[in-house]
């Protein structure tokens, strides 16, 4: 195993025993992260593709299965900016004044990573849902939230709200403010300053977020469950129709869904590896 | 912090617009539904709600979840651990693409990842199917719950204890070479010691995950009442039962258990940076 010892960081000759721990520190963790990783990985392949390709490009286009592809679309074309333009906003007014209650504001974003995506889903029915504060009024009014794409968006933004906030946060404090004050004393506007100093600064922090919040919007299961409904061809997201699918045993089009959506973890994983690389190391 | 002033004085624009707008925004979003539940559910008449509370389908629903959660939190710091170890102590092929794999739970849709495990793991899967000759079910039984928890958790330590064993190397490397002593020593005496606060921290962001978790578990738990079936999924069948004061009754309990988890978290955080005088995890 000459080859593989020069790949000892040190460089220097390892002991018998460091070798040996080595061995099987490595044999372990492939085997874990095989087991773990790469066989749930390699069954939504193995299954989608069981009856081949021509049955997984039908499956794909199954009505049923395109409206929730459009759904899942759609949501992610709501909800990501506004959780962009929130996080923006938010590590603005953190990350560049100093206020009183700025660390309950901080752990209060952070709060939908620590509460079940089921509870996401359970709140929004007690303020729209038929018994909830705002029931009567919307049903006067004709309008349905629950059970109804409004609160697939809504709960959706529940869940993702914190991710490009976390990521600018700690950067924009990191980077300070002496450039945007420069600008500002030699007479430029506050957009251009804006436009102009912050956002080249912060973009590949921003798109690392905006990656990460797109990846759990079009992915998000458990609190768009409880508010979808379950309606066919209408409040289905993706991870919604592999559910009702699966549960169906019509297990080649659940797995032809979950197919497309491990290719866009997929995507997510190099898109974010790619930025991580751009942004330089320490950037993550 | 300017005395007697809310926001301390700046040159730079837009403090007014962007708190108004967050605070509005986590207000609306956030803050008022999170209100309409807890209000809700304190509405329940004081006695009622307990007994919804301690119910015999609630408590063994509060069993599995925080124990799987539990056990299946301490089988990632251990593996946790040497995955991270191996990622940061040795060079090997494939290092960066192990590397970049750890997030894939976070990437991967949790109901992709439940029906793979269940698929995986099923008798008739290919890994249930050898288990099941060594006589273990794991798919609809409560080890079931476990696998999808250790899945969920992984990333959570992994990427606590990195950063911890990167700082912990140089001072490893000098201590080894001064006592001459063998790995294992080096090991208890000084790397567990320095990246324990770090693990701690992996440990509880995993646990805090694995209570709430939903979509990766109901697939392969087989969800039977008092059995298989995790607190989130209980608090769906109580919902699509119209049972609105037995859903916001246990969607509270679960608020109140994040928001221990969040002090927790703080705690060990803390306890981690006295411990060292430095950061620890993230």
């Amino acid at each position: 195993m000459a080859a593989v010892e020069s790949w000892s960081p040190e460089g220097r000759r390892m002991t018998p025993g460091a070798k040996l721990a080595r061995t099987v520190m490595l044999f372990v963790s492939c085997a874990f992260l095989g087991l773990l990783l790469l066989a749930p990985l390699g069954a939504v392949l193995v299954q989608a593709l069981a009856k081949g390709f021509g049955a997984w490009f039908e499956a794909l286009h199954d009505p049923d299965t395109i409206s929730s592809i459009k759904l899942t679309l759609l949501t992610a074309a709501i909800v990501v900016p506004a959780n962009t333009i929130f996080g923006i906003c938010a590590a603005w007014a953190i990350a560049r004044f100093e206020f009183r209650g700025k660390s309950l504001l901080v752990t209060l974003i952070d709060l939908p990573f620590a509460v079940s995506p089921v509870i996401a889903g359970l709140v929004l029915v007690f303020l729209f849902g038929v018994h909830g504060w705002f029931g009567e009024w919307l049903l006067d009014h004709d309008i349905s939230i629950i059970f109804a794409v409004p609160g697939i968006v809504i709960a959706t933004i529940f869940i993702s709200f914190p991710y490009v906030a976390r990521e600018l946060i700690p950067l924009m404090q990191q980077q300070g403010s002496d450039e945007e004050v420069a600008a500002l004393s030699l007479g430029a506007g506050p957009w251009t300053t804006f436009l102009r100093i912050t956002l080249p600064k912060i973009k590949w922090g921003l798109l690392y977020g905006v990656i990460l919040c797109n990846s759990r919007v079009m992915g998000e299961f458990g609190a768009v469950s409880v508010v979808s409904g379950h309606v066919r061809g209408m409040t289905n997201t993706m991870p919604l129709q592999v559910e009702i699918l699966y549960n169906e045993y019509n297990f080649v089009a659940a797995f032809a869904v979950a197919s497309l959506l491990a290719m866009l973890a997929i995507l997510t994983l190099v898109a974010k590896t790619l930025v991580e690389w751009r942004s330089g190391p320490g950037g993550h | 912090m300017a005395g007697g002033r809310f926001v301390s004085s700046s040159p730079l624009p837009g403090f007014g617009l962007t708190f108004g707008f967050t605070t509005f925004f986590l207000s609306a979003v956030i803050l008022l539904p999170l209100a309409a539940m807890v209000i809700r559910a304190l509405g329940i008449p004081f006695s009622d709600l307990i007994d919804m509370l301690l119910d015999e389908r609630a408590v063994a629903s509060y069993r599995l979840s925080f124990g799987a959660a539990a056990v299946a939190a301490a089988i990632n710091a251990v593996f946790g651990f040497i995955v991270a170890w191996s990622l940061v102590r040795y060079d090997f092929p494939g290092r960066r693409l192990l590397d970049t794999m750890i997030d894939l739970p976070f990437a991967l849709p949790t109901a992709v990842s439940g029906i793979a495990l269940a698929t995986v793991f099923s008798p008739t899967g290919w890994l249930g199917q050898k288990l099941a000759l060594a006589g273990i079910q794991v798919a609809y039984t409560w080890l079931g719950v476990v696998v999808a928890l250790v899945l969920i958790g992984l990333p959570f330590v992994v990427r606590s204890v990195q950063p911890a064993l990167i700082e912990v190397r140089k001072e490893l490397e000098d201590a080894a070479e001064s006592l001459g002593a063998g790995g294992f020593h080096v090991f208890r005496r000084i790397i567990l010691p320095t990246v324990l606060p770090a693990l701690a921290t992996g440990f509880t962001l995993a646990f805090a995950r694995g209570i709430g978790e939903y979509g990766s578990v109901v697939f392969i738990s087989g969800n039977l009442p008092f059995k298989t079936e995790i607190t989130p999924l209980l608090i769906v069948i109580k919902l699509e039962q119209y049972d609105y004061d037995g859903a916001a009754a246990l969607g509270f309990f679960m608020l109140a258990m994040s928001f221990v988890m969040l002090f927790a978290i703080n705690l060990v955080q803390g306890w981690g940076q006295r411990r060292l005088g430095i950061g620890a995890g993230r």
